[in-house]
């Protein structure tokens, strides 16, 4: 049984195009690389970053190894707190990808659902929630962020909300992206809709929840994997400016946007280290998810031709 | 010296898995004048020819073995330069869709002239006047006037006319009409065939036409050629052909057509295309489940149906006054009784589908009753009769390809009302699925897989046991064969007739095709712009249509009366 299953995905035409496409492959490397690299940051990395007792302020600023000066208990040098460099890469990546993840298991929670009811039901309640959605995707992301963030953090206080970072962060980006997906799965369900396999569901008696989670949900799947993946890395990217901004994750436990934001004030003194190599993971984990998505969406549309 | 000459030739499509060879060593020839018809099913590899001949197959495709030679010059050595030549000016190409092969930005003068000047060395003011004399050769009235106007304002027939203008524009010497017919109203394509039949005696043409359809066949082409699989099975003259066929692949598409002119018990034959798993365990009804349901009540009228109105709204406005609708059904009245099969015909758009949709609940009506075995099922108040009434009739759609999930298994899928009306214990489920589909003639072992890995019919087996799932007192096909091969419609249809016997269902069946009506329903009612015409039993419908437009479908019936004056003369 789940043999058959297992056969099924090495038989599917995803795998099949996946094993000859050289670009997709080297993406889902580098992801997937990266990826477990800041799961099992705390193994890899030498040091702690958030572990105060291991931060010496006298280690602030050491160039990266290869460099003249450099320290060689730091491989990419330090930051200005004297933190290592590399350690707080995989650490911060951890948080970037965390936030990205779980933002976009908000957008598609929301997305899903709104979406599904939107094109199923159509009509008045159709047009109520696709003009909310149209409403909502008419303010930027960042700009609705950066106002929410701002209140929270005048509202609350800097303790309280560095305590809380994370989540808002996700809240914020997961509330303020979900129509992308609910426009997507609306319109998914608009065709599949008029197929008269919901119809035989419809004379066999079902009601509306099964025939929508049940019956079309599972064939609106590939549209959903391929905005989701792109969702992802504009979530990363939204985190990182709104921490680069100084509204996202605190000093104390950076993200890649929260470092480079912190190297920036150092790029003229000569300490570029900061900045650059934060922004060299974070420019890599976003092109592997942008091109694992084009991938996706290539395969998923029967429309263009596959050689 | 014929026309056209094809040796050995073979087409294949390099895939994922292994190459699929669509056209295998087939040759024939083609003599100037003459009408070959190529005949066969969906992927029998008849398109696929008529495209190889002038290098339009689609990528991957391409010519693997084999010459083509056209009046001495072979013209599958020539390349991609020296084929263009060919397109058009030697070889012209009718298409199956008139809506499609035009283009609407340009009038028929633009498209006609620029395929006179392409092919031919005239100037353009010389191509106008041809191409107003091409236009009155195909039949177009007024043609130095209908010539100035755009595509969309000719009906489809007239734009198939063009499109045989624009084919026999640049003088070919060979014509390839692939399914030219196949997309028009059969009062259309008798026209339509004659005006290619009289063209090509005329001018010494050669054509060669693709059709799945033995109608056409024998109205029009000289000699046949029969593919199957990619092989050529048979070719001869047209009428020996189809009196005396001679592979076994033949006689059973002829004995697949259904007839018009007397109703057989089953489609003989017709075993040869799909074979249905041998060995199945054949339940028998009346101690198995299946036949097992609630007692019933004997009852007369299973479905009355009175006074049923249903109109769309076309354009919608704030006004009422301003509203413009469509009535899709006019004071329907009908009845059908317990065990028979009811029989609704009309062309597209008569509203047959919006009344099964109705009784089926899938649209509800504007006004008007239908009650099935006494319940009402319009505005009843009472939702556990009306769901209890429901649960008794099911459906199995036009479309195999859409009627089913693909994401869930076969055994899922016939399981699910099982499962969710609770019919049967949870533990025996699975093992009546197994029962359902060994009788609709699939095997149980088919139940692991997933609808895609099914061919059109057997889809339509997974459709119906579906519905008999819910062991329903009412049948609703609509048009259960019209997206099927012929000789799978016949396959389908002999099942449809076994279960209707062994269960004693009642059939409501909707088709726009009379002879299938014919050989399945013992009732029949006409429709037209969503009324009922006349409600007969069929075989006085048949032989004695009371209404002018009944009389007027029945004249237009494709009918394959070749086969049945050499069956009348072989029984003195």
């Amino acid at each position: 049984m789940a043999n058959g299953t297992w056969q099924r995905i090495l038989e599917s035409d995803l795998v099949h195009y996946y094993k000859r496409d050289k670009i997709a492959i080297a993406a889902s490397s580098v992801f997937l690389v990266l990826a477990l690299m800041a799961l099992f940051s705390p193994i890899i990395a030498p040091f702690n970053p958030y572990d105060l007792t291991q931060i010496d302020l006298m280690d602030s600023e050491m160039p990266p190894a290869w460099l003249e000066g450099a320290d060689e208990r730091f491989l990419l040098g330090t930051d200005d707190q004297g933190r290592d460099l590399w350690s707080t890469i995989l650490y911060g990546m951890r948080v970037s990808l965390l936030i990205g993840v779980c933002a976009v298991l908000l957008q598609a929670a929301i997305g899903i659902v709104i979406g599904l009811v939107s094109g199923y039901v159509g009509g008045r309640v159709d047009n109520i929630l696709m003009r909310i959605a149209d409403v909502q995707l008419s303010f930027s992301t960042l700009m609705v962020a950066i106002i929410v963030l701002a209140i929270v953090k005048n509202a609350f206080g800097g303790e309280t909300y560095s305590n809380w970072a994370m989540l808002i962060l996700i809240l914020v980006i997961g509330l303020a992206e979900w129509p992308q997906i609910a426009r997507t799965v609306r319109s998914s369900v608009l065709a599949e809709k008029e197929k008269e396999y919901v119809d035989a569901a419809h004379v066999m008696g079902f009601g509306p929840v099964r025939i929508m989670f049940k019956h079309i949900l599972p064939n609106c799947l590939s549209p959903i994997f391929v905005i989701a993946t792109v969702q992802i890395a504009n979530a990363i990217i939204t985190e990182a400016a709104l921490s680069f901004l100084g509204l996202g994750m605190p000093v104390t436990e950076p993200s890649l946007g929260s470092l480079i934001s912190i190297g920036k004030e150092y790029l003229y003194s000569g300490s570029w280290w900061i900045t650059l190599i934060p922004g060299f993971f974070l420019i890599i984990i976003v092109i592997a998810i942008n091109l694992m998505g084009d991938f996706l969406r290539d395969v998923f549309n029967p429309r263009l031709y596959k050689g | 010296m014929p026309l056209l000459s094809i040796k050995n030739l073979s087409i294949e499509f390099p895939g994922r898995y292994e190459t699929d060879y669509a056209v295998e060593g087939v040759s024939f020839d083609l003599e100037p004048g003459e009408i070959l018809g190529l005949v066969g099913e969906s992927g029998a590899g008849k398109s696929t020819i008529g495209n190889g001949i002038v290098k339009l197959l689609s990528p991957p495709g391409r010519v693997s073995r084999g010459e083509i030679y056209l009046n001495d010059s072979k013209i599958s050595d020539f390349n991609d330069k020296q084929i263009l030549q060919v397109r058009g000016s030697r070889v012209g190409f009718i298409f199956q869709d008139p809506m499609t092969s035009l283009n609407p930005l340009f009038t028929v003068e633009n498209q006609l002239v620029e395929t006179i000047t392409t092919n031919l060395d005239i100037g353009p003011k010389e191509a106008a006047r041809i191409a107003v004399d091409l236009l009155d050769q195909v039949g177009i009235p007024e043609p130095d006037i209908r010539i100035k106007q755009f595509p969309h304002q000719f009906s489809g027939g007239m734009r198939q006319r063009v499109v045989i203008a624009i084919a026999l524009a640049g003088e070919p010497e060979l014509l390839i009409a692939d399914e030219p017919t196949t997309a028009l109203d059969v009062s259309v394509q008798d026209q339509i065939l004659s005006l290619i039949r009289k063209l090509c005696h005329e001018r010494q043409v050669g054509c060669l036409l693709v059709t799945h359809d033995m109608g056409v066949i024998a109205s029009v082409t000289d000699r046949v050629a029969v593919m199957y699989m990619g092989r050529l099975v048979e070719i001869g003259k047209t009428r020996e052909v189809l009196t005396n066929p001679q592979h076994d692949y033949t006689k059973s598409l002829i004995s697949a057509v259904p007839r018009a002119n007397i109703k057989v018990d089953r489609f003989p034959l017709v075993e040869y295309i799909e074979t249905t798993e041998k060995g199945l365990k054949h339940i028998d009804v009346s101690s198995h489940w299946l036949g097992q349901g609630d007692r019933h009540e004997k009852i007369e009228n299973l479905l009355e149906i009175s006074n049923l109105n249903l109109s769309f709204i076309t354009r919608d406005a704030i006004l009422a006054k301003n509203r413009k609708y469509l009535q899709a059904t006019k004071d329907v009245n009908l009845v059908i009784k317990a065990g028979e099969s009811f029989g609704l015909v009309g062309e597209s758009g008569s509203g047959k589908s919006t009344i099964a949709r109705m009784v089926a609940g899938l649209q509800q009506p504007d006004s008007g009753s239908i009650k099935f075995a006494g319940v009402e099922l319009v505005e009843n108040p009472d939702r556990a009769a009306v769901q209890k009434a429901r649960q008794e009739m099911q459906m199995v759609f036009q479309n195999p390809y859409s009627s089913l999930n693909g994401r869930m298994k076969v055994n899922d899928i016939i399981a699910e009302p099982i499962r969710f009306h609770k019919l049967a214990p949870a533990e025996q489920v699975l093992h009546i699925v197994g029962d359902l589909l060994d009788h609709v003639g699939l095997g149980r072992q088919m139940g692991r897989r997933y609808p895609h890995e099914f061919s059109g019919g057997q889809r339509q087996r997974i459709s119906i046991a579906r519905a008999l799932a819910s062991r329903p007192r009412l049948l609703i096909c609509d048009e259960p064969t019209s997206a099927l091969d012929v000789s799978v419609q016949a396959q389908i249809l002999n099942l449809l007739k076994d279960l209707q016997d062994e269960l004693g269902l009642t059939m409501l069946f909707i088709s726009h095709d009379l002879p299938v009506i014919r050989q399945m329903c013992d009732r029949v009612a006409i429709m037209r712009h969503g009324r009922i015409l006349e409600t007969a039993e069929t075989e006085r419908f048949f032989e004695h249509p009371q209404n002018a437009y009944s009389i007027e479908l029945l004249d237009l019936m494709p009918r394959f009366d070749v086969i049945y004056e050499n069956e009348a003369a072989a029984q003195p």
